[in-house]
């Protein structure tokens, strides 16, 4: 049994995840972070991307938009926005918004306009790529 | 004289009615119990969102220590020209006094406000429906032509609020706010702790005065009576009437979350970290106010569909008596023309 260090997932609506898990990953503001039980206490700013945890054997993968992540040497707490498990995910919808955004880019004519829709963007593509590995 | 057949298609029309009003109560209850958890399920997050917030404000250079202002605009206190008022009432009816007493007060907040620029952010249908008959409607860009506008129509995202539906009205506000076209946001909701424990309250949320303290400028409680009712409809509904719920572990495990001494690894500058948490903040602020606003609502309806169904009760009863008292006159009438007729032969 591998040493394992607890984990928490919170969104406004709901607890989605509370368990213990071998290694996590998740993606830091400034890039992708793994950690391992013993990790010394940090806090970070979620990016939208991928939420992956193992716990004996077995991955499971969240996608985020926006979060904040407390991490102590035996507990990582997250608070996100949105948390969700790949058989949570609408693929259709996702695929839709995608689409949406990507129309949405080219039609942009300002930075603000552009930037939210590249956001949408990245955040359907999180969506389905975490539908993709169910 | 009431005739007999009348009286006794009355009583069959009321008893059906009572029976809309047992099932609608029925059904407000165990709604009411879900909006319940609902509500539960949304606690861990607002308090850990306000620890880390509280822990920050330490860090974050957010006040300036010689002027003692702050220094992110929503925390920033403006003179009061422009402001914005939610309302959150319900998308239906049928639930006593929830949405007229919450109007009746919404619409007094706005007499004490005259005078200034009020834009009107109406959630559910009842309170758009009412507001926009007297108001006008106009989009926040627009160019205002009445010092008390409609600027947001929000219904049917009432039945289960979903924290995706709810963030981008709020975040809509706090960037009008942010670019300094309002001065101050309101809240005016329901108020649900419990059954028993309800009160209507105006609340400002922008700019937001103490993290984790309220700042509710006033609060109608409920009166003893229409507690005793509500209590009892609660009971004969089977819903619990104070909140017996015990703190589970991640409740308990939130409200420490983040207060400790340790020194953290910082990824991202604390003010920096500050900046992007605030208007999450002020978002959940308002979704709390949703959740528990439905809570109310179905509380509401239980009550009221609870002494509905007395009254009809009661109203069957006064009717079985006087179909009776009839139906006995019209065969003491029947019996003295018999022995009238028999005496005159």
């Amino acid at each position: 049994m591998a040493e394992t260090i607890e984990l928490e997932i919170v969104t406004p609506e709901r607890m989605v995840v509370k368990g213990r898990a071998e290694e996590i990953q998740i993606p830091g503001r400034g890039g992708y972070l793994g950690i391992l039980p013993g990790h010394a206490p940090l806090i970070t700013e979620l990016a939208v991307g991928e939420i992956e945890y193992k716990n004996a054997g077995t991955v499971t993968r969240l996608s985020v938009a926006w979060g904040f992540a407390e991490v102590l040497p035996e507990k990582v707490t997250i608070l996100a926005e949105t948390a969700e498990l790949a058989e949570d995910i609408d693929v259709e919808r996702a695929n839709a918004a995608r689409e949406r955004a990507l129309e949405n880019i080219h039609k942009a004519d300002n930075p603000g306009a552009y930037e939210e829709a590249s956001q949408a963007l990245s955040r359907a593509e999180s969506r389905l790529a975490v539908a993709k590995q169910k | 004289m009431p005739n007999v057949l009348d009286i006794k298609r009355r009583i069959r029309s009321v008893k059906s009615t009572r029976q809309i009003t047992k099932a609608m109560k029925m059904v407000s209850a165990a709604k009411l119990r879900r909006a319940q958890e609902r509500a539960l399920a949304a606690r861990p997050y607002a308090q850990m969102l306000t620890n880390v917030l509280k822990s920050l404000v330490q860090r974050a250079d957010v006040i300036d220590p010689e002027t003692g202002q702050a220094k992110h605009p929503l925390l920033e206190a403006r003179p009061e020209r422009n402001i914005a008022v939610v309302i959150v009432t319900g998308d239906r009816g049928l639930a006593g006094g929830f949405n007229s007493n919450l109007l009746k007060a919404a619409q007094r907040f706005l007499f004490t406000k005259e005078g200034l620029n009020i834009d009107l952010e109406c959630v559910g249908r009842k309170g758009r429906d009412f507001f926009v008959r007297r108001y006008p409607a106009q989009k926040a860009s627009e160019e205002r032509t009445a010092s008390v506008r409609v600027t947001g129509e929000h219904y049917g995202i009432l039945k289960a609020p979903q924290f995706s539906h709810v963030a981008p009205i709020a975040e809509d506000i706090i960037a009008r706010y942010d670019a300094g076209e309002l001065d101050a946001v309101y809240i005016i909701f329901n108020e649900f702790k419990s059954v028993i424990a309800q009160r209507l309250v105006v609340e400002q949320i922008l700019p937001v005065t103490e993290l984790g303290e309220r700042d509710i400028e006033q609060a109608i409680e409920l009166s003893q009576e229409e507690r005793e009712h509500a209590g009892e409809a609660a009971t004969t509904a089977g819903v619990p009437l104070t909140d017996t719920h015990e703190k589970s572990d991640v409740e308990r495990h939130a409200e420490t979350f983040f207060t400790g001494a340790t020194d953290y690894i910082y990824e991202q500058p604390a003010t920096q970290l500050f900046r992007e948490l605030l208007p999450k903040y002020v978002i959940e602020q308002i979704y709390r106010a949703m959740l528990e606003s439905v809570a109310a609502e179905h509380a509401a309806r239980m009550t009221a569909m609870d002494s509905a169904t007395n009254n009809a009760g009661e109203l069957i009863d006064t009717l079985t008596l006087k179909m009776n008292r009839a139906r006995q006159a019209a065969i003491t009438t029947e019996i003295i023309e018999i022995v009238s007729g028999a005496a005159a032969l």
